[in-house]
This record gives C-alpha cells, structure tokens and sequence, in this order.
C-alpha cells in the first residue's frame, strides 16, 4: 500500500486531501497529514470574521467525519521538522516518522517582519493564524492605539480587526498608495478617503523605522521613516508574505531566487516524488500566487497526477479578487493596471461616495481587466466577461444603475462557459447543470455539488440569481425588496414621496397603482424615519404623507373594537405632577372617558368619537401634555422606578435618565413600537429587561441591554454594554435604534430582529459599538437630525384648520355623532354597546 | 390628476333610488383614503378617491366586527383593482364589486359614485 504525507493542513492542503477523496485515491493510499496549528484546516481568507463573532469551529473547512470516512490520518499541533529524500521519511515534532511514497508540501507562508528594530517587543503581533488574532484580543484589552505596518489586503483586514477592538487604528504603508498591487492610484485614492473618513490613520509613502518600548520593554510607539512618530500600545505586521520553504530547503530541494518551492506544470519538484502546491510554491511561471483560488487549481493538479489521472497543468492563475475591507468593496480583475498594448482606461470616480471604479479594455472592446473600489456588485459579472466583448459599452458598465445605466446587466449575458466561481474554477453551464440534473435548488446544494462558492465568496450573489426564483423576499405584492432594502432606496435616492418609490421601484405590475396596506405605512415610517435626512416634513398627516397612515397614525389615536379611539398623552418616565393628574381626571369625566393605567407607566383614555378627539387634545395640550404615540411604529414609554431619589437601594437617578430617554426619542417612527425602561439598581423594579432597550443602573454608570420583549414570546434583554456614562448610554442607544430602523423588516421587533440578522447580538455590538461598518456617525446625525426635528404632533395638528376638518364622523354631516358609537356603563364607568353594532345595522349583516 | 383648482366647485355624488345623491366637494377627499357619508335613511357609506381620480362607495359597516369603520382603511390595489383594507382586522374589500378578497363568502354593498 502507498503512502502519502502531506505536510501542512491549511486550506490548500485541505483541497487537496478532498481532490484525493474525489479521485478514490483514498481508498487505495495511506494518506497522513502533519499540521503544526492546534486545529484543522479553517478559512484563513475570512479570518477577520472571527471579530465579528464567528467562532474558530464555525471557521472550519473540514467537514464533520472527512477524515474518519476517508481514512485519513490527521495529526494537529504536530509540524514535520524533517524530510529524508534518501529514506523517503518524514519526521514530526512529536517524534513521529513516517515513511512516504509520495510527499505533498503544502506548508504554506509566514508573514514577513521588515528588520526593524524593536519588532520583537512586547505588543507585537504578526496577522496570520487564529491564535495571532487571540494573542491580538487578548493584548488590545489593555491598549488604546495600534499601527498596522502594511497597507495591501491583509494590512487593512488587521487594521479592520484592531478598529472593531475599539483601538485608534494607524496604518503605516511603504507603497504611495493603499493596496498598491491590487488597485491603481486612482482606486487607491478612493480607497484611503474612505478609510480615514472612518477615523483611521493612513500614512502612506512611509516606512517603520524603530518601534520605540517603555521600560518593561512593552511597545510605546513608532518611528517612522520620514521621522515622524506614532503612539501605539501595540503593533502588527501585516507586511506581506514569505513562502515556507525551510524544509525544502534543508532536504536539498532546489527554490527559487526569492524562495517558494519551485514546481513544474504538474505541481511536481525536483524530486519526482516530492509534490508542493500553494504559498509555498513557486509555479511554472515563476510567481508564487498568495492567493487561495491558485493555490487550490495546485491542489488538484498534484491530486490529477499522483491519481495518474488526465494530466491537469497549472501554468498560472488569474490574480483577481473581490474583498471587503474595513466594510468597503474592493476588486480587481484582469489587466487591472492596464499593462496590455494599446489597451483603454474607461473611469467612474464619485469622491462623495466613495466609489472608483475602471475597467481596461482593449481598442477591439474586449474587456481585459478593472478595478472596482467602493461598489463591487459588478464583479462576479464582469470577471467572468473578462477577455469578451461585453454586451453593453463599458461606459454602461461603471455607471451606477439608475444614472443612465441601463438595469444591471444580468447573469443571462454570461456564456454557459464563463467562468462563475474562480476559487474552484465552476463553470455557468456547470452550476445550471447541478440544477438540471441534480436537483440542487438551494445555495448551500450547489455549494455541496460543485463547491462553487465555497472560497472566497465573491461569486454567491450571482449563483444566487442563477437558481431558479424560490420564496419571494418582497416587502409585499407591491415592492420586491425588502424593508431594509427599500430603507436604502428611499435614504440613498432621497426620495419622499410614495408614489414615486411605487412607480420607480416597486414590482412592474404594481407601478402606476394604488400600493397596498401593508407597504404604505412602511413607507410613510421610513420617511418618517429618515425626514430630517432626506428633505421629507417630518410631520406624519402633511402632504400625501396623510393617505397612507393606518387610520390610528391618521386620526392620532387607537381605534377600537366599536370604531371609537383611545387617547394616550405621554408622561415621560411615568412621572407626573397632581395637577396634570387632576387635568387628565377632569378631561376624562367632561369627556365620559373609561379610564385605565395602562403596563407602561401612563393613562389611557378610551371611548372617544373621532369627532371629539380635538377637543380632547386642545384641553391636554393647554395642560401641557403631549401626544404619546401610543397609536404610532414608534417610542411607546420609558419606565422608571423612583431609583436612588427616593429608594434606599438605589444607586443612580432612574427617573431623570428615564424622562431624558422618552423626551429624547419621542416621535422616532421604527419599523416597529419601541419599550424602554430604567432601573435605579440590580435589584431591576422597572423591568428594563424586558424592554427593546432597557437600562439597568449599576455603581459606576449603566447597564445597557437590547432586544428584550414581553408579549407572546417573552425574550430576555442582551447585554449591550456595561459601566456606561450618560454621555455613552445615550450614543449606543443613538446607534442601536438608527440600526434597527435601518436593517428590520416591517413589524419586526428588536428582539426578534436581533435573533435574525446575520451574526445577532455580537454582530450588532460590533457594528454599534466597535464600529465596524463605519456607519456610526451616519447613525448618530440621524438621531440627531430626529431630536431636533421633534415637533409634537397633537399641537400642531390643532393649529391647522385643513387638518382639523378630517376629525368628523360624517363627511356631509360635520356636527353630526356617529350613532353607532354607544356606550353602556359597567363598575361606574363606560364600555362599548357592541349590540347596537351587531342589531341596528341598517344594511344587514353581510351579504352571502 | 385633475388640478386642485379646478377641483372646487366639483361635489361627489351617489345613486340613490331616488337619483344622485350629493355627499360632499371632491376637494375634501384624498386621493387613497376615505370619508364616512350619512345618507338621508341613517344608512352609512365610505367614499373613497383612487390615485386616477375615480371616486368609489361602499358601505361603512365593516361586516367583520360590526363597526362603521370602512371608510378609516386604507386604500391598495390588487390586479390593478382598486380594495379598501378594514381597519381593524384588515380585511379587504374591493371597492367596484364589494367582494371581501380574503373571505369569499362576503361581500358588502357598493353604490355607484360620480363627480359632477
């Protein structure tokens, strides 16, 4: 029986045991693997994901049982430390050896450190494995400034990390530009606007000189090369790699000049027997590819040969990618420089947004290659039409859709041989075939089938459109975006009007006509939402904003069961004064009112005709009332219990902080109502965590917890964030909220919002706490612009005649009751006459 | 649309058995939603104003619940018909026929509606 050692198991060596598996060679070979990482293969390409709580099991590229099945011997923590080509054995750390007939090197590359004195102080970290990323949480919990040396792919990705660890992040880059071998200047410059406008340093044209320590010998800052100088408490490398190729090198293998393996088109060294593929490798076109698509196309040719299978050559590879970096989109295909003969730039630059994007084609309109910064949709389409002529005019291509561009150009215009995943090398015509023949209908089928998909992502939207359409996303037969998405549409476009979001976006059947009950009060709350921000009259019944209220946003009140309403004024953190406690009790016996203390904290007034409801609100508004927006997608209430005023337990002022909260988000329409409460002290008499946000007081600030809910489905609150000061509370629940009304689907609460997104609670505190979209001060202008904005709506509308003119029962009979709104008494006081509404009805019953 | 100018002086009228029965000036309503109209017998309409100018009435009662409350829906539009949701319970009738799109068995009153 043959055996077959493979040195190094990270995603390459994993590809290539699965090319073996794929091939039966499996069956017939002994195959073992040395791996030095105290775990298996994961994907080093979404390292960075670990930050925003994905954990190193879920990082995994081993699927459950693999080894077991294929018999394969996999030996964690334990590196080969040499190789005997004359025994043909391989001797591990542990002591270990193993005789081979063929070895596979897959050791891949280790980050390279510039000789620069200082790099082995304390707080400094290489960017490279999971337990680089642990050293790095570990040792930012004490720092507040880290550099990251390097300003190319992984540089920014260590860069991201440190930001989302709540470090003032510097990058340090040598090149003139960010990611210089990727994009090109103009791409680069699109690249480091957006970055510093996210609060990052980027010094480029500049060189680590020294790192300077303190006494302990721990890292203090950096010097730099034009002699300028940084603090940091910590510092990265992220400068590049290096193929590993010291065991190579010692068992008398030949390497290139600049290191890596060398191998020829079979993947196949110096020794026959000896097989290196990856990043340890220099191929036959004397690159060594840093990449993963690359590395796994040397997978399976090594897998192709030692199967004695057709023989596979990998005489280069295609250096494009598609990343996100820092939250921005960057990618490059092709010729991205533009280095071919009588080749043509095509630009789109918008500094404003952020957006570059070029492509290279050549005088015959072929497309050669393109940089895209800022907006990257287009790649998975445009990278396989690279070496096409497009069907569209590149012009079309770059143009943002919807500014003259024509709609986005679709997966049909893709030949069936383009290529759709790079990483695997999946054909068009293959993945439509796994749908044809092999039933595959869902994302994670194909992945399964063809694993398409499955490397660095780039291409799953697209795979997405070409699976045949399942469940419809649409908000409602109207519009075939979500809520979120149309959140976008409405904020990006600032749009404020209905009909034109109907007409312009919504589903080509539904364009010109009425909408629906379920998207025209979506709409009406997002505009809502977003009215300082995009030029809308924050004033809920002005303008055509009236027509598509449910009829309680309209009339300002709760309908009830009978057709009567129900009037809720706010008494901001349930404090209030015997006077307004008089005015309230006075209205509701002038009025023949039902009154009732409703969960949270107020007074609610019920059996009120339509007609009565300005009359009502004019005495209340007199007495200094407001509206509650009981009726509203909005802030209900904030509870308070008397905290430390009054509680010998209490240990912060929970009332002041409740009426700060309420007065502060009154009025702000959500995609759903909004509870909130606070707490004087653990012992948590205000139930804040039951609440959307609830604050709980604790001896050095507050406590702040999201997503907790009462109701059907009780759900504990989530700790957000702990010891906060006033200044702190107020901006996360700033962010949390903006958040929420930006990404929740309609009528969808916070808690059941935070269970669905993508990453729950850990991705929400990373995106509100640490920042890592970069959208937090986006965030907080929008409170800001809504706390400013506030009007309240019961004054207003009592000041507008036109207005007013709504509130009667009948259209042709302004002071004429609704007689169908009757009352009879029950323990002394009103309760509606539902007889009347099931006897006296002048048409009958419905008609059958 | 029809220019609001020239709206004013136009009122909405219903066929009654005893002729059009005018209820108010097209001014008042908005396009997409309703208003309740009291008939000389006690009987009780909502009247609505679609996007394309087209006034429509059926009756108030919301045969779901009992309540006089149709005319306080909001106003949508299926297969390029136009239907009134209930406010409370949100059943939808369609506004030309009366026919209850999520109960097939019920059906409310409509009266023809005119601008004049």
């Amino acid at each position: 029986m043959q055996t077959i050692v493979l040195i190094g198991h990270g995603m390459v060596g994993q590809r290539f045991l699965e090319a073996l598996a794929d091939r039966g060679v499996t069956e017939s070979a002994r195959v073992v693997v040395l791996c030095e990482e105290p775990r298996p293969a994961y994907d080093r390409v979404h390292l960075t994901s670990y930050f925003d709580g994905t954990s190193p099991e879920e990082l995994s590229m081993v699927e459950d049982g693999f080894m077991e099945r294929h018999g394969i011997e996999l030996y964690v923590g334990d590196p080969a430390t040499g190789v005997d080509r004359e025994t043909r054995t391989v001797t591990a750390r542990s002591g270990r050896t193993f005789a081979y007939d063929t070895l596979v090197l897959a050791t891949g590359s280790y980050p390279f450190v510039p000789p620069c004195p200082g790099k082995d102080a304390e707080g400094v970290f290489v960017y490279r494995t999971i337990d680089d990323l642990l050293a790095i949480e570990e040792y930012a919990r004490n720092a507040t400034t880290g550099v990251v040396v390097g300003g190319g792919l992984l540089g920014l990705e260590a860069a991201g990390a440190l930001k989302g660890l709540g470090l003032d992040t510097h990058i340090v880059e040598f090149a003139p530009r960010l990611m210089a071998v990727q994009v090109d200047e103009g791409g680069g410059s699109a690249l480091r606007r957006t970055i510093a406008g996210m609060g990052l340093g980027v010094h480029t044209g500049r060189g680590g000189k020294e790192i300077r320590t303190d006494e302990g010998g721990a890292v203090s800052g950096m010097l730099l090369t034009d002699d300028s100088e940084l603090p940091a408490d910590l510092v990265v490398f992220a400068a590049g790699i290096r193929p590993r190729d010291d065991l190579a090198r010692a068992t008398g293998l030949t390497v290139g000049e600049r290191g890596g393996i060398v191998v020829d088109t079979a993947c196949r060294t110096s020794d026959p027997a000896v097989y290196a593929i990856g990043e340890c490798a220099q191929a036959a076109d004397g690159r060594v590819y840093g990449l993963v698509a690359p590395g796994y196309e040397m997978a399976q040719t090594a897998a192709d040969a030692i199967a004695g299978e057709a023989a596979r050559e990998f005489t280069g590879a295609d250096m494009s990618t598609k990343l996100k970096l820092l939250g921005v989109d960057v990618a490059s295909f092709g010729d991205a420089h533009g280095t071919a003969d009588g080749c043509l730039d095509v630009v789109y630059a918008d500094s404003r947004a952020g957006v570059y994007k070029k492509l290279v084609v050549a005088p015959s309109g072929e497309l050669l290659g393109g940089v895209l910064v800022g907006d990257a949709d287009a790649y998975s389409m445009l990278r396989p039409l690279t070496g096409t002529v497009p069907p569209l005019a590149p012009e079309q291509l770059v143009l943002p859709a919807g500014l003259g561009a024509p709609a986005a150009l679709g997966p049909d215009a893709l030949p069936a041989e383009a290529v759709v995943c790079s990483c695997h090398n999946v054909t068009k015509g293959r993945i439509l075939d796994a749908v044809a023949e092999h039933e595959c209908t869902t994302l994670p089928e194909i992945k399964k089938c063809t694993k398409a998909g499955t490397g660095c992502g780039s291409c799953v939207k697209l795979i997405g459109q070409l699976l045949p359409a399942t469940g419809d996303q649409g908000l409602c037969g109207c519009f075939p975006v979500t809520r979120a998405e149309l959140y976008e549409i409405i904020r990006v476009r600032r749009i404020t009007s209905y009909t034109r979001v109907l007409d312009e976006h919504g589903r080509p059947e539904a364009r010109g006509g009425e909408g629906c009950e379920v998207c025209k009060p979506a709409v009406a709350s997002i505009i809502a939402s977003l009215a300082p921000a995009i030029g809308a009259d924050g004033y809920v019944l002005g303008g055509e904003q009236a027509a598509l209220q449910d009829t309680n946003d309209h009339f300002l009140a709760n309908m009830q069961r009978n057709g009567s309403y129900s009037v809720v004024p706010r008494i901001p953190g349930g404090e209030v004064t015997p006077e307004k406690l008089i005015v309230i009790g006075e209205v509701a016996r002038d009025f023949g009112l039902y009154t009732k203390i409703t969960g949270g904290q107020r007074i609610d007034l019920f059996g009120a005709r339509v007609d009565q409801l300005p009359a009502i609100w004019a005495r209340l508004v007199d007495a200094g009332f407001e509206s509650g927006h009981a009726y509203g997608k909005a802030l209900r209430t904030v509870k308070s219990c008397v905290g430390r005023t009054w509680c010998r337990y209490g240990v912060q002022d929970s009332v002041r902080m409740a009426i700060d909260l309420e007065l502060r988000y009154r009025g702000l329409r959500a995609p759903h109502k909004l509870k909130s409460a606070v707490s004087g002290c653990a012992r948590e008499c205000a139930e804040a965590q039951s609440k959307d946000f609830g604050v709980i007081a604790t001896a050095n600030g507050w406590n702040l917890y999201v997503g907790g809910n009462g109701g059907m489905t009780p759900r504990h609150a989530d700790l957000l964030a702990q010891d906060l000061s006033d200044a702190e509370l107020v901006r996360l629940i700033d962010r949390f909220l903006m958040f929420y009304i930006r990404t929740a689907d309609r009528l969808e609460r916070t808690s059941v919002w935070l269970e669905r997104i993508e990453g729950g609670l850990d991705h929400v505190r990373d995106v509100v706490v640490h920042d890592s979209l970069g959208l937090c001060d986006e965030l907080e202008a929008l409170m800001r612009a809504h706390v400013a904005g506030y009007r309240d709506e019961w004054a207003e509308t009592l000041t507008d005649p036109d207005r007013l003119r709504r509130f009667v029962s009948f259209v042709n009979a302004p002071g004429t009751p609704d007689p169908t709104v009757r009352f009879v008494s029950e323990r002394e006081q009103i309760k509606p006459d539902l007889a009347l509404l099931q006897i006296t009805s002048p048409e009958g019953t419905a008609v059958r | 649309m029809t220019l609001a100018p020239e709206r004013t002086d136009l009122r909405v009228q219903l066929r009654l058995p005893g002729g059009w029965f005018p209820v108010c000036d097209l001014a008042l309503l908005t396009p997409g939603r309703g208003v309740a109209a009291l008939l000389p017998d006690g009987t009780q309409v909502a009247v609505f104003l679609d996007r394309a100018g087209t006034v429509h009435a059926v009756a108030n009662r919301d045969p779901f619940t009992g309540a006089y409350v149709l005319s306080r829906g909001l106003v949508g539009s299926a297969d390029g018909r136009p239907f009134v949701a209930s406010p409370l319970l949100k059943q939808r009738f369609e506004l030309e026929t009366g026919r209850c799109l999520d109960d097939a068995e019920v059906t409310i009153p409509v009266y023809a509606a005119r601008v004049g």
